[in-house]
């Protein structure tokens, strides 16, 4: 056994690394040659990049928010100017070409006309290309009050004078403008989700950190708390707590009460993850090896702990509000959420709960595409932050 | 295996009795105690109030007592008597309004979720196994428009399109004639033929959700080293990928029982509502709009006990499959 | 012995993945031969497409690898009358879903993996796993094939087969899981055994004993073994001959004396400078091969290793592939200081 001394049984080969050498690694190891000196938000930036769904999502949420924040501005109509003669106006066809075939731009709509089928009794209207009302950019119409503070009367766009009226999504039973009621529901139901998840943040970061931090029977204690929580049909629940706020409550104080409900309930899914990535990172090596080198407890929760799980939790609390807005929606849609005079998705649906408006006038489910499109855009950013979180992963 | 299932039933005890407690808060929430808003209730009517027998409603719930009592007499009530209070707005007692509806309620739930792993099941399989092909983006596609549309939104419009595209009416659980009919064999027949569309309807979002979580752990599984051991003992792909990827990656899907049921039992209500079904949802919201609480409290109860139930039995079944629970 | 009787003879092997990032060649043209009996060691860094050679042999490359190119020739025995014929199969060629190729698998050429306990499915018993392959090609029942299954337990040093028959593998430690994927691999008695790392994840006395068990069921079986380590101990200890990789190809062929006396390629060198040595003067630096390996999506022009190469000469060696060139019985290397230069 010569060998066996040549070797002196030390059995070692200088090694790169440990990893299996099989080639669906290799890729990874490139890169991370490429990217060495790219910090750790970076590489979340680089991933998130590839994943084009999200990108293309996190384009559509900030611009839902910018309109959530200047609906004054970009409403053509005050969403509360009622008026009977325009009650379930179909949506108004923009023209670009007249009758002559001229080209128009920015387009124009023709006056209309309505009389009743003298057979059905129903309200029949027709475009009366006598008249002619240009959409303007930046016309001055209905005064309103930016933020509730600034007054002011400039819209992004509009048809000048009160003569020519446009519904570009209809109008609903009280004849007022769809299309600017929807723009006005974004500030409320995108901020309810907003505010909704930062409350049940605040919540699942106290219950969550007190869950991990003690440990012992009180984290088994909020944890069975959770479990029960989440084994909870939500909504008979939610039904119940928002049926009981008071009815004399300010619209501002229902808001508010019903965001509350839903995080007393929502707060239980992000508890979960911020318990069990402290539980994860804990013991992990790095934070071991910091332990070992004497940083202080709060210099490994901050310098070392927070910011490996930081993105975890900016994406769980991205995925967290398009439930929220789910959420208020259904209840204010079954009359136990938000109520009038607030305008929110939800409370536009409730025009769409008798069938047999809809079915004369199905532009009243136009609220809804609006929750379609703010929940599918969310969850995509979400799943794609979510995907980014761990930039080392494969 | 059995001292798993004996610690889960013991667990199961607490947690009824804090749904109860929730539900009594339900109850105690609105201002004033429910007697109050029934003689209220009766004088507008212009009927004249039977002070006896307020008398003895009010003994019977012990609403001149501290509120444990009333918790207590309401408990107490329900599991010697199986009486669950008074329904102010039906004027019978609530335990005669509730049995029929909740079995609607779960009978909706649970084949929604019979749909939901029958579908999830062989699309997740297949969108895992011909990653990025035309059917998985055809899938993926589907799956993600059914969650990112509200249940109810969706019933909403499947009711507009029969409605006014093809003149039928799909509310209701039964058609016409068969409503107060005595139960028959005709009755079931009709029953199913109406369950279908508010069973779609309801699991749209859980089948796009489970799809998703199949897909996405089976992936994860199919390039795991033990299947390629199997592969490397020359075992047909088919057989191979069904008795192990899928076998391991099915545990996460029995789990998902747990919080499934809790969303359909919720989402049931809601498209019940918009669909006019005889389940718990539309007495359930005009018990709460009109503070019957009782019958609103009653339900809540029951909905969340049975649904607790529910997820208790599926976390036995997933302790049964997965040895690496039940071993321990 | 017959132990220059060729089993599989591989030829100029390519196994390609193409990516998104560009197409990794994870064998470029690898050239060896396994014979009946021996136990061939493949020795080489990390990502230098040693277990991608026993994946392409059992056709279980995983998508989007394929092979590209190349020759796997398996020379098959089969009873004909008296006589024993050799049927030449080419591996490379078959459909790797055929029930031919799936025949092989398992039956003929088995492999072990490195985690026992990923390799194996933590759902079901260790007997379940085993019985899957032995009922795949043998006609058994059940209660037979677990018959058998406690036997192979037993013949692999299990203590109390009957009972651990039965068991998962989370509930067996990390050298009993391994002895159990032994007994699954051995249990249709293969030509062949394909070992990619089969002690290194498990503590030196437990690899000490899997090694010995290994030894002790090959002289039973008479099988051949494909031993794929980065461990020049295990080679040291099993092997008669030993091919060196480097990033997918051949480096070096030789015996397994002559690969610790006197190393030819410049790779074998440095990779023999970098083991330490008990008894060796104190205070001197151990010689690590000098630089990086290469990115797979930018491999050097000419000999993969002249970037790294202390012998390395401008002009040929950055210009030219060396050629495998054969140099006394069994021995060659890929290098243009042994010639190959016209």
């Amino acid at each position: 056994m010569g060998l066996r001394n040549f070797l002196q049984k030390n059995r070692s080969i200088a090694k790169t690394e440990e990893a299996p050498p099989s080639a669906a690694k290799l890729p990874a190891k490139a890169q991370n040659e490429n990217i060495y000196v790219a910090s750790q938000w970076q590489l979340i930036w680089w991933k998130f990049r590839r994943h084009r769904l999200a990108v293309i999502c996190s384009v559509i949420v900030i611009f839902l928010y910018l309109v959530a924040l200047f609906i004054e501005f970009l409403a053509p109509y005050n969403p509360e100017a009622q008026d009977q003669k325009t009650a379930y106006r179909p949506p108004t066809t923009l023209h670009f070409m007249d009758t002559e075939g001229k080209f128009h731009f920015p387009p124009f709509v023709y006056g209309v006309t309505q009389k009743r089928d003298p057979d059905t009794f129903e309200l029949v209207f027709a475009d009366d290309t006598s008249k002619i009302y240009p959409l303007k950019f930046f016309v001055h119409g209905a005064p309103y009050k930016l933020w509730g503070l600034f007054p002011g009367d400039l819209h992004l766009f509009g048809v000048e004078g009160s003569e020519g009226r446009f519904f570009l999504l209809g109008a609903d039973r009280q004849g007022r403008d769809l299309f600017s009621r929807i723009i006005y529901g974004t500030r409320i139901s995108m901020s309810v989700g907003l505010v909704g998840v930062i409350l049940s943040f605040v919540l699942g970061i106290v219950i969550g950190g007190i869950s991990g931090y003690y440990g012992g029977t009180i984290d088994l204690v909020i944890q069975r708390l959770i479990e029960f929580i989440r084994s909870m049909p939500t909504i008979p629940l939610w039904m119940g707590l928002s049926a009981a706020l008071p009815p004399t409550w300010t619209p501002l104080q229902v808001y508010f009460g019903i965001t509350i409900i839903l995080s007393m309930i929502g707060w239980t899914g992000l508890a979960r993850v911020v318990r069990g990535r402290f539980l994860a990172l804990r013991e992990e090596d790095f934070v071991m090896a910091a332990k070992i080198s004497g940083s202080s407890e709060w210099r490994i929760i901050f310098r070392h702990m927070v910011p490996s799980f930081l993105s975890h939790i900016i994406a769980a609390l991205t995925l967290a509000v398009p439930e929220m807005i789910l959420s208020e929606t259904s209840l204010s849609f079954l009359g136990l959420g938000l109520r009038y005079p607030v305008i929110s998705w939800g409370v536009l649906l409730q025009e769409a709960q008798n069938i047999r408006s809809v079915a004369s006038a199905p532009w009243v489910m136009y609220p809804g595409l609006a929750v379609v499109l703010a929940v599918l855009a969310l969850n995509f950013l979400g799943d794609g932050l979510r995907d980014a979180a761990d930039p080392y992963g494969h | 295996m059995l001292e798993f299932i004996t610690r889960r039933l013991i667990l199961l005890i607490p947690t009824i009795i804090l749904i109860s407690i929730i539900s009594f808060i339900i109850i105690q929430l609105p201002p004033g105690d429910f007697l109050t808003s029934y003689i209220m209730q009766l004088e507008s009517a212009g009927q004249l109030v039977d002070q006896a027998l307020i008398d003895s409603l009010k003994a019977q719930y012990g609403l001149d007592q501290p509120v444990y009592v009333q918790y207590w007499k309401w408990v107490s009530g329900i599991v010697t008597r199986g009486d669950f209070g008074q329904s102010l707005q039906w004027k019978t007692p609530v335990k005669d309004l509730i049995w029929e509806r909740l079995a609607f309620t779960f009978a909706l739930s649970l084949s929604s979720l019979l749909f939901i792993w029958v579908v999830a099941f062989p699309v997740g399989i297949y969108s895992a196994i011909r990653q990025y092909s035309l059917g998985d983006y055809l899938f993926t596609f589907i799956s993600f428009l059914g969650l990112g549309i509200p249940n109810f939104l969706l019933a909403l419009v499947v009711m507009w399109f029969a409605f006014s595209r093809l003149g039928i009416s799909v509310g209701g659980l039964f058609s016409q004639q068969y409503v107060d009919a005595p139960w028959s064999w005709a009755k079931v027949v009709d029953f199913l033929k109406h369950i279908w569309i508010p069973m779609i309807i309801l699991g749209m979002g859980g089948t796009a959700g489970l799809i998703r979580i199949m897909r996405a752990n089976l992936l994860d599984e199919l390039h795991k080293p033990y299947v390629v051991t199997s592969r490397s003992k020359g075992m047909p792909e088919a057989k191979l990928i069904l008795k192990h990827p899928v076998r391991v990656a099915l545990n996460p899907f029995v789990s998902t029982v747990g919080w499934t049921l809790p969303g359909l039992v919720s989402g049931s209500i809601i498209v019940s509502v918009v669909l006019n079904l005889p389940t718990t949802g539309p007495i359930l919201l005009r018990a709460l709009e009109s503070q019957d609480m009782y019958l609103a409290g009653t339900f809540v109860l029951l909905l969340s006990t049975l649904t607790v139930i529910g997820t208790l039995v599926s976390d036995i079944l997933l302790a049964w499959l997965d040895p690496r629970i039940r071993v321990q | 012995m017959d132990q220059q009787l060729p089993l599989i003879e591989i030829s100029n092997l390519k196994t390609y993945f193409p990516l998104d990032e560009g197409t990794v060649k994870a064998l470029d043209g690898a050239s060896f031969t396994i014979y009946r009996g021996e136990t061939l060691g493949i020795v080489g860094e990390s990502g230098c497409g040693k277990s991608m050679i026993a994946r392409s042999i059992l056709r279980i490359v995983d998508p989007p690898g394929r092979i590209v190119s190349g020759e796997i020739m398996y020379h098959r025995l089969r009873k004909q009358g008296e006589a024993m014929v050799e049927d030449f199969i080419d591996l490379a060629r078959i459909d790797p879903a055929s029930p031919n190729m799936r025949s092989i698998r398992g039956e003929e050429i088995a492999m072990i993996f490195q985690e026992p306990m990923t390799a194996l499915s933590p759902v079901y018993t260790i007997g379940n796993q085993i019985v899957e392959a032995i009922q795949l090609h043998r006609k058994r029942t059940k209660k037979e094939a677990y018959e058998e299954a406690v036997d192979l337990l037993r013949r692999v040093g299990m203590a109390n087969p009957e009972r651990r028959v039965h068991e998962y593998p989370h509930q067996l430690s990390g050298g009993m899981r391994q002895r159990a994927m032994i007994a699954m691999a051995l249990s249709c008695r293969p030509n062949l055994l394909l070992a990619d790392e089969p002690t290194t994840a498990l503590d030196v006395t437990t690899q000490a004993q899997i090694l010995d068990l290994m030894r002790r069921l090959k002289a039973e079986i008479g099988m051949s073994i494909v031993m794929i380590t980065h461990d020049l101990g295990v080679i040291a200890e099993m092997t008669q001959r030993v091919v060196v990789m480097y990033l997918g190809r051949v480096a070096e062929v030789s015996d397994v004396r002559t690969l610790f006396h006197e190393p030819r390629h410049p790779y074998t060198q440095a990779l023999l400078r970098s083991i330490p040595k008990v008894g060796r003067k104190a205070r001197i630096r151990l010689n690590p091969v000098t630089g990086m390996v290469p990115s797979p999506y930018d491999r050097p022009s000419g000999c993969l290793f002249h970037p790294r190469c202390p012998a390395a000469i401008a002009g040929v060696c950055d210009q030219k592939e060396p050629p495998l060139i054969s140099i006394g019985d069994n021995s060659a290397v890929s290098c243009f200081l042994y010639g190959g230069k016209e």
